[in-house]
């Protein structure tokens, strides 16, 4: 399991140092100076010059690159071109709120997309089952900045019982996970149902209905675990969706997160936030679906049992080596 | 003969879809937002650019069936005029993608090996970026332009259509028939773009048309971030940014607008679940 952990982790540096590249060579070959945007237009060239020399910028790609790598390396991500200020230190004074964000955000689809589905699978062919499938078909198809206003429209203007934007108590919190939940509290229920009729076909359900154990039982004991396997795996998927809603929930909501300090970076050009931005994102991605991956094979028996007997075997080897070696001294 | 048989498929597909009635509607639905985008200067009551500051903010009447906006413009025309801006969106940047993906896929498919093993790392790379940060960053570093958000969300959405067309040519590469066309000496480019390509496509038919849907939420959200269309051109999403100044007063300038992408995108994945049903009858639980 470890060295599992431990070759996923390695596997990461390859695509980190590729996403890196391409975003340097992206912002290298499109029009706009930085430096220019930095002093304003009424600047000299002659200072543009100067400026672009003093932050590096005249260097050719590849030592720009190998710079960045080796920053990076020293847990440095370069200083902001707007405010001055390390990106270190600016996205992890950010980082909690996006954090916050979308573990909520996903926490709450998952408690309501489940029991959903399930409700849906069980009742299938059934108009509970149809009203389920319709409502989760057209929140998919919602957009979700729209649904945010009409959110903030209904409970924060017409309602008045949540504050509009703003995070500063629980309160504030509310809608902008249910807008990030909505169309993914679909996604989970739609997968959800669907495994669960798959699993519900087994034999080893009838099994268990053949041996009169009641319906609930059946579905929640038996059926539901294996059901689960599938709904997990989307679940990785999910927190990627969910970062990259964050840009527009944060930035719709005034929530000082990664998201919204992407944005902000995007809109100035402000290339060592850009870099770094969609640097760490994906880093953070990656390390969310590198936990679904491990808690999936905790879960499921049958993958943890390839992983110990692996070990086995390779034990077994390792004993049958061994014994080799003694008898032939 | 052969394209007897080809359309003979295509019938039975047809066939298999009609019985579905949900997604005939939503069939009807799509062409007739085609019909609508092609004729928008014939059926828009008003130009959509034509500002009347009497009428700013102006409820329903009867020359304006939906209002106006907050600048005294028709919102029925605008409405009529963004399904231009939407479905370009959409269809030409999943043509981009699907092209992409179908080339990479069907290459790394076929020849195995090393090129199977770059373009899948290449792939991985690609996906380790959440898709719409992708699209938004690419969005944002070209420049905010239809164009522009077109080309960003059809490189942004290349991998999945690649990994599905690898694994359908994976199956495919083996089939008598191209080992027959192996063995009468046809190129390599022949044996892709003849046997491999129509023959493997089929699973791409439902993401396809589903893709066609999620890039044009996608599309709607970048031009309410300011990365798509730019004004005065209407577009759904961007006169859903617009009209937040005016969300308190007139939340039905924002309705409108969101009401219409909703539609659309429902059509494309309701279709798209009856063409999987269509295509894959075993599928249908």
């Amino acid at each position: 399991m470890v060295r599992f952990i431990i070759k996923r982790l390695l596997m990461l540096i390859p695509v980190m140092l590729g996403i890196s590249l391409v975003v340097l060579i992206l912002i290298d070959v499109t029009p706009g100076d930085p430096a220019r945007m930095m002093i304003g237009a009424q600047a000299t060239q002659e200072q543009v010059e100067a400026l672009r020399e003093e932050l590096g910028l005249n260097d050719p790609l590849p030592i720009r690159y190998g710079r960045f790598i080796w920053q990076l390396l020293h847990g440095d991500l370069g200083t902001s071109l707007m405010t001055k200020r390390p990106v270190a230190t600016e996205m992890w004074e950010r980082f909690p709120y996006t954090l916050t964000l979308v573990v909520l955000g996903t926490t709450l689809s998952v408690i309501l997309g489940i029991p959903i589905g399930i409700y849906a699978a069980v009742h299938q062919r059934t108009w509970k089952d149809n009203t389920a499938i319709f409502l989760s078909l057209i929140s998919v198809s919602m957009p979700s900045f729209w649904f945010a206003l009409l959110l903030i429209r209904f409970f924060g203007v017409y309602l008045g019982w949540l504050p509009i934007s703003g995070v500063d108590d629980w309160k504030g919190w509310v809608l902008p996970s249910g807008a990030m939940a909505l169309g993914l509290t679909a996604l989970i229920a739609r997968q959800m149902r669907s495994d669960m009729l798959e699993v519900l076909r087994q034999d080893y359900i009838t099994t268990a209905r053949a041996k009169g154990l009641t319906e609930g039982r059946v579905v929640y004991r038996h059926a539901l675990k294996n059901a689960m396997i599938p709904v997990i795996m989307v679940i990785g998927g999910i927190f990627g969706v969910m970062l990259g809603g964050s840009l527009i929930t944060e930035v719709i909501y005034s929530i000082p997160g990664l998201g919204q300090y992407i944005m902000t970076g995007l809109y100035n050009r402000d290339y060592p936030v850009i870099q770094s931005g969609v640097l760490i994102v994906s880093a953070l991605f990656a390390v969310i679906i590198l936990i679904v991956d491990v808690i999936f094979a905790l879960v499921d028996p049958r993958i943890r049992s390839q992983y110990t007997r692996k070990e086995k075997r390779k034990a077994g080897r390792q004993l049958a080596k061994e014994t080799k070696t003694v008898e032939t001294s | 003969m052969r394209k007897k048989r080809k359309q003979s498929r295509l019938l039975e597909v047809w066939h298999q879809l009609k019985k579905n009635k949900v997604a005939v509607v939503a069939l009807f639905v799509l062409v007739l937002l085609f019909l609508v985008a092609i004729f928008a200067p014939y059926l828009a009551p008003h130009p959509y650019e034509k500002q009347n500051s009497k009428l700013a903010n102006a409820g329903p009447s009867r020359e304006h069936p939906l209002g106006n906006d907050r600048l005294g413009r028709d919102i029925l025309s605008r409405l009529i005029y963004g399904t231009r801006q939407s479905l370009q969106m959409g269809i030409v940047s999943v043509a981009i993608a699907a092209a992409i993906g179908i080339l990479l896929g069907s290459v790394a498919g076929y020849y195995g090996g090393w090129v199977d093993n770059l373009s899948m790392r290449l792939l991985d790379i690609y996906q380790a970026v959440p898709m719409f940060l992708l699209s938004v960053s690419l969005a944002a570093i070209l420049g905010p332009s239809l164009r522009n958000a077109i080309i960003a969300l059809g490189i942004g959405t290349v991998p999945g259509y690649a990994r599905i067309m690898r694994a359908s040519v994976l199956t495919v590469r083996e089939k008598e028939y191209v080992e027959a066309a192996r063995a009468i000496n046809a190129s390599d480019i022949r044996i892709i773009f003849k046997y491999i390509i129509p023959n493997s496509i089929g699973p791409l038919i439902v993401q396809i048309t589903m893709g066609v849907g999620s890039c044009i939420l996608a599309g709607s959200a970048l031009s309410f971030i300011g990365l798509g269309v730019q004004p005065p051109v209407p577009e759904w999403g961007a006169m859903i940014s617009d009209a937040r100044r005016v969300m308190r007063e007139h939340p039905t300038h924002a309705l409108y607008p969101g009401l219409c992408v909703m539609i659309s995108v429902l059509a494309c994945n309701l279709l798209g679940d009856g063409l999987r049903d269509a295509l894959d009858p075993r599928l249908k639980n």
